[in-house]
């Protein structure tokens, strides 16, 4: 009989590095010194979990969340759909995924951002659901649009969504962004070539996905997201206890 | 060659960016769209365990305060249970031991309130000093970065604690120890977190 124990190392050659110099704000908020490693212990395979009491079933509809009534946003409707996975291919079941967002012109909701683009008046952009018991979930939104900032002087972020998830275990925490399939923007992009592989930037975007678009009506992205998987004990657990 | 391993490879991280608060708390980024923002009541009403505070500030390699951090806490109850299916023993009902803050736009500074955890059993039977886990997240940070909040006033299971043990540089060590102080009655716990430079924190690859 086997128990879980603990979470494969993280490799830290397929995420950025934390000083990326194109990526100029990272230079000063990247630690020099090397990341003390830790064996998992309770406090990292623990974690927050998360059920239907914590959110509501309209959370994961961008196109109606924050929309008057009878009105909608501006923008390519779309959906955002695929599963949580760990490492080993498993389904992440009953996890939170919180996504957020700028508009179909590229302005976000928020009080520091001063682009030009206009507010959409019935977009909010942020949304949040859980995984089923497949790991699966989905989201209905708008196409982001590209948007600057100022890295480089002309520098222009890709399409983007900014995606949270959590997992069973502190230690699976993630932080990421989705891109869209074709978009010329993703090449050039200082945030995305933190990644130093290509392979993985690939597993940042999503492939349009015909077999689930609604005809008439809403265009489909699949987005797949693996967070660390986990050993199997098989002979002894010393996690705790001896 | 050899049969494939087929596992999968873990999504590569991207910064948080300047705007998570929208999707993380969008009461702060300035509008409001959920019945309910998570992570706003770490410990619940019906905690046992002294109350305190937790504060700081969080310092870039030029000294200044970064004030687009958003920050996670995950912590025991005052027994040492994590409130999770897999960690034995029971926590108080509402207590969920996980928390998220934002930094004060103007200041930087962040804050919140909870329960003192106990020590937790850790690996091979060695008991870890009460901690705080945290994990910060902002613009310019590429993978969110892992960190330990430990009690000033816990000497001697600091001392014992194995993590603790594991950072060869004794004078690193304090960089993980919230400062207690008094202010109205109430216990505050000070740490700020330097990403760079003199006193670097100690950040964790877990
Ligand atoms: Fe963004």
């Amino acid at each position: 009989m086997s128990t879980k124990g603990e979470f494969y190392q993280r490799d830290r050659l397929w995420h950025p590095p934390a000083y990326a110099k194109d990526y100029k704000t990272s230079v000063t908020r990247s630690p020099q010194y090397a990341l003390i490693s830790l064996q998992n212990s309770a406090s990292e395979i623990t974690g927050p979990t998360f059920g239907h009491r914590d959110i509501d079933p309209i959370d994961n509809d961008l196109i109606s969340n924050y929309a008057q009534a009878g009105e909608s946003p501006i923008g390519e409707r779309i959906i955002v759909h695929g599963r949580v996975l760990d490492e080993n291919g498993r389904p992440v079941p009953n996890t939170l995924v919180e996504i957020w967002q700028a508009n179909a012109g590229g302005r976000y909701r928020h009080k520091k951002d001063t682009y030009l683009a206009p507010i959409d008046p019935n977009f909010g952009g942020c949304g949040r659901t859980l995984t089923d018991e497949n790991g699966y979930y989905y989201f209905r939104t708008v196409k982001p649009g590209a948007y600057p900032w100022r890295n480089w002087v002309n520098d222009w972020r890709p399409a983007h969504i900014h995606v949270s998830v959590f997992g069973s275990g502190f230690a699976q925490r993630l932080i990421t962004q989705m891109y869209f399939e074709g978009d010329p923007l993703v090449a050039t992009c200082p945030i995305v070539n933190t990644i130093p592989d290509k392979a993985a930037i690939n597993q940042l975007i999503a492939a349009l996905d015909r077999n689930a678009t609604i005809p008439l009506d809403t265009m489909a992205y699949k987005f797949d997201i693996v967070l660390r998987g986990r050993r199997s004990t098989l002979f002894e657990n010393r996690l705790e206890g001896n | 060659m050899t049969q494939e391993l087929n596992y999968l490879k873990e999504s590569p991280s991207q910064t948080a960016g300047p705007y998570v608060h929208i999707g993380l708390a969008p009461g702060a980024a300035g509008f409001d769209i959920y019945r309910q923002e998570l992570g706003w009541d770490i410990a619940g009403p019906n905690a046992k365990g002294e109350r305190i505070r937790v504060e700081g500030i969080v310092i870039d390699g030029t000294g200044s305060p970064i004030k687009d951090v958003l920050l996670e806490a995950w912590q025991a109850n005052s027994e040492g249970i994590y409130a999770h299916p897999e960690h034995p023993g029971e926590v108080e009902d509402g207590f969920r031991g996980w928390g998220r803050v934002i930094t004060d736009f103007a200041t930087g500074e962040w804050g919140f309130d909870t329960v003192k955890p106990g020590p937790v059993m850790g690996r091979n039977g060695r008991m870890m000093a009460p901690h705080i886990n945290l994990w910060v997240v902002a613009r310019g940070i590429n993978v969110g970065l892992n960190t330990r909040i430990y009690f000033e006033d816990e000497v001697e299971a600091n001392a014992a604690d194995p993590v603790m043990n594991i950072i060869e540089w004794e004078r690193r060590r304090a960089t993980l120890i919230a400062k207690r102080t008094e202010r109205d009655g109430q216990i505050v716990y000070r740490f700020d977190v330097k990403m760079q430079g003199e006193d670097e924190t100690v950040f964790f690859d877990i």
